[in-house]
């Protein structure tokens, strides 16, 4: 199956260094070298603690900031084929971004207050010159009809401050959507609306995936949404993914340490369940995933099921 | 409990009744807005200015506490009940160590204490939540967010409290840090048998915390149970939605049910079910407004609204 997205070895690093002519160059690797690819249509989940460097892969592949290094290869539609990021040229690099976008955590901070709702979906169709004035007007209308703000109408002159956090998570995915995206990456967009309003939004991307053939790469903390959202799940802690799989694969035979910990500390909604709960030594876990230096390649146990190999097995207390 | 505002009166809590015994863990779940933060600063007589409370009692351990002088109240607080509030861990005085910030808490209730004393109780507090002594003499800015809440949780037990209060202690926290801070807490509660009421949007939270719990909605509490009764035979149609819209990682995995609607302004109070609205099968005479809410039991210690028992 094609990939509309493919990342290879992918690292950034933030440089700490204190002082301006500081020698000796101190860096955080925020992201340290990891490989993953998304087949069309496909969702994959990116779950882990945070600080773990899941927003920083997210912001590095939207080019929002550079990484340092790494391949990324895209899918572009407009030449149907796939195109490496760091040899694009300006109007590649704009049919990129027209065909990757973000939806935020924050519906509240990522949404302009000064303007009005069709201004806001309507500038990404301003920049990218597309369709005349009216067409532009339609498509918006369009696209509130395809996030279940409706009437349009009552929608375009209200500013931000006048919805309810689930309509302007709305609002942040009939932006992103306008461009008729075929990736899209998603951090935690669920992550501050109430439990009500939560499973909605979430039903509404499933949708829409089905609808417009969009994959997402979807960032979250909660294994649990991650498992109602994605086809196939990866396990990140301290910049490297430690685990990547099938997702009822891997809630139901997870085999990396971090993710046995991780599943157990998922709440479950049943009091009459009761299952193992598994500690793990973290600081030893820090030290075992710094030291692996050399990036050794993940191994296949099966059924597309990678984990990182380093000895971890007595890590479980 | 009604809220005075320029707009009218707002009735954040409405006939809320529940009792909780010595050594049990009660849960009050809810969405944002339904009033079981107000329920909790009520409970510490902490409401703010334009609260009021129109008709009522709060009873520990036989003391009234409404109407109570501010003089009286300040000895029951944190001596008797105590609270850990949500976001709890970003209100430690920046300048000031922890140790000393929980001291002072300890000083004002037991001046007679020698600072040894007091240190000493603190350390075995810090032995308790799982907080090394050196922590006493850090600063809140360099205690991560995992370390402050626990170093909260040592200033609500440092008065040897009778009820805790937890209102929402781990919504800030991410996954692992908010297990290891409920492990915690069970530990405590076990070792010390506090009664905790414990307050959370998120029932799966709950289940795991609870042997009692209360759903409340716009206000009132529309059901309320023994946990593992509320979650296999949920009565109230608000119940089985928040039990249904909740992703789990065990079982099948299964479609989730979405609540449309947005709760009802309690502005003025509300006639007839409050729930009606966004039920998904009201009863014509639920969506009516012809029945007031109303708890009845349906069976040992499990009450939910009459509305949806009649409905069925």
């Amino acid at each position: 199956m094609d990939n509309v997205i493919e990342v290879s070895n992918l690292i950034k690093n933030f440089d700490v260094s204190k002082g301006f002519f500081s020698r000796n160059k101190t860096v955080v690797k925020a992201v340290d070298g990891i490989s993953f690819s998304i087949p069309k249509g496909e969702s994959l989940g990116l779950v882990g603690q945070s600080g773990c460097g899941k927003t920083t892969t997210a912001r590095a592949l939207c080019l929002l900031d550079p990484k340092t290094s790494g391949d990324v290869k895209f899918y572009n539609p407009e030449a149907d084929e796939m195109q490496n990021l760091d040899d694009l040229s300006e109007e590649q690099v704009k049919q990129f971004r027209r065909n990757t976008q973000m939806i935020f955590q924050d519906p509240y901070e990522s949404l302009n207050p000064r303007w009005t709702i069709k201004d806001i979906i309507l500038e990404p169709l301003n920049i990218h010159n597309i369709g005349s004035l009216e067409n532009r007007t339609e498509a918006v209308i369009e696209i509130l009809k395809t996030v279940g703000l409706t009437p349009p109408q009552n929608y375009l002159p209200r500013y931000p401050h006048e919805l309810s956090g689930g309509q302007r998570q709305r609002v942040s995915i009939a932006r992103s959507l306008i461009m008729n995206p075929k990736f899209v990456i998603c951090d935690e967009p669920t992550s501050m609306l109430d439990v009500s309003i939560r499973i909605s939004i979430m039903d509404l991307m499933l949708d829409l995936a089905k609808d417009l053939q969009v994959s997402y790469l979807y960032i979250t903390h909660d294994l649990a949404v991650a498992r109602y959202m994605c086809n196939r799940i990866a396990v990140m802690f301290n910049g490297k993914i430690v685990e990547i799989a099938k997702t009822e694969d891997l809630l139901s035979n997870p085999i990396h340490p971090y993710t046995k910990r991780l599943i157990s500390s998922i709440p479950v909604p049943d009091p009459k369940y009761t299952r193992e709960k598994y500690n793990i030594d973290f600081t030893e876990l820090d030290k075992i995933i710094a030291d692996n230096t050399e990036n050794l390649p993940m191994v296949d146990v099966g059924d597309e099921h990678y984990v990182a190999t380093h000895d971890v097995k007595d890590l479980l207390i | 409990m009604h809220y005075e505002t320029l707009e009218g009166n707002v009735m954040a809590v409405n006939n809320v009744t529940f009792s909780v015994k010595e050594g049990e863990s009660f849960g009050l779940v809810g969405e944002s807005g339904c009033g079981k933060s107000s329920v909790a600063s009520t409970l510490l007589q902490l409401q703010s200015d334009n609260a009021v409370i129109s008709s009522g009692s709060i009873k520990l351990d036989n003391q009234e506490l409404v109407g109570m002088s501010e003089s009286d109240l300040r000895k029951v607080r944190w001596n008797d009940i105590s609270i850990v509030f949500q976001g709890a861990m970003n209100a430690w005085n920046p300048v000031i160590k922890i140790g000393e910030q929980i001291r002072e808490a300890i000083r004002e209730h037991h001046p007679a204490n020698t600072k040894k004393e007091n240190t000493e109780k603190i350390s075995e507090l810090f032995k308790i939540v799982g907080l090394d002594d050196s922590i006493m003499d850090r600063y809140p800015h360099e205690l991560s967010g995992g370390m402050k809440q626990r170093a909260v949780i040592a200033l609500a037990l440092s008065c040897d409290p009778k009820i805790v209060i937890a209102d929402e202690p781990t919504t800030a926290l991410d996954v692992v840090i908010q297990d290891q801070i409920l492990k915690e807490i069970k530990k405590v509660q076990e070792l010390l048998g506090l009664s905790l009421i414990y307050i959370s949007h998120d029932i799966a939270v709950i289940a795991e915390m609870t042997d009692n719990m209360a759903v409340m909605y716009a206000g009132s509490i529309v059901e309320k149970g023994p946990t593992s009764s509320i979650f296999s035979n949920p009565k109230h149609a608000y119940t089985k939605l928040l039990l249904e819209s909740t992703p789990s990682v065990v079982g099948e995995k299964k479609k989730l049910r979405a609540l449309d609607g947005e709760p009802p302004s309690l502005i003025n109070g509300l006639d007839g079910c409050a729930f009606s609205p966004r039920c998904p099968d009201p009863s014509d005479d639920c969506a009516k407004g012809n029945l007031n809410m109303e708890l009845i039991q349906i069976e040992e210690g499990h009450w939910a609204d009459q509305c949806c028992v009649n409905c069925g």
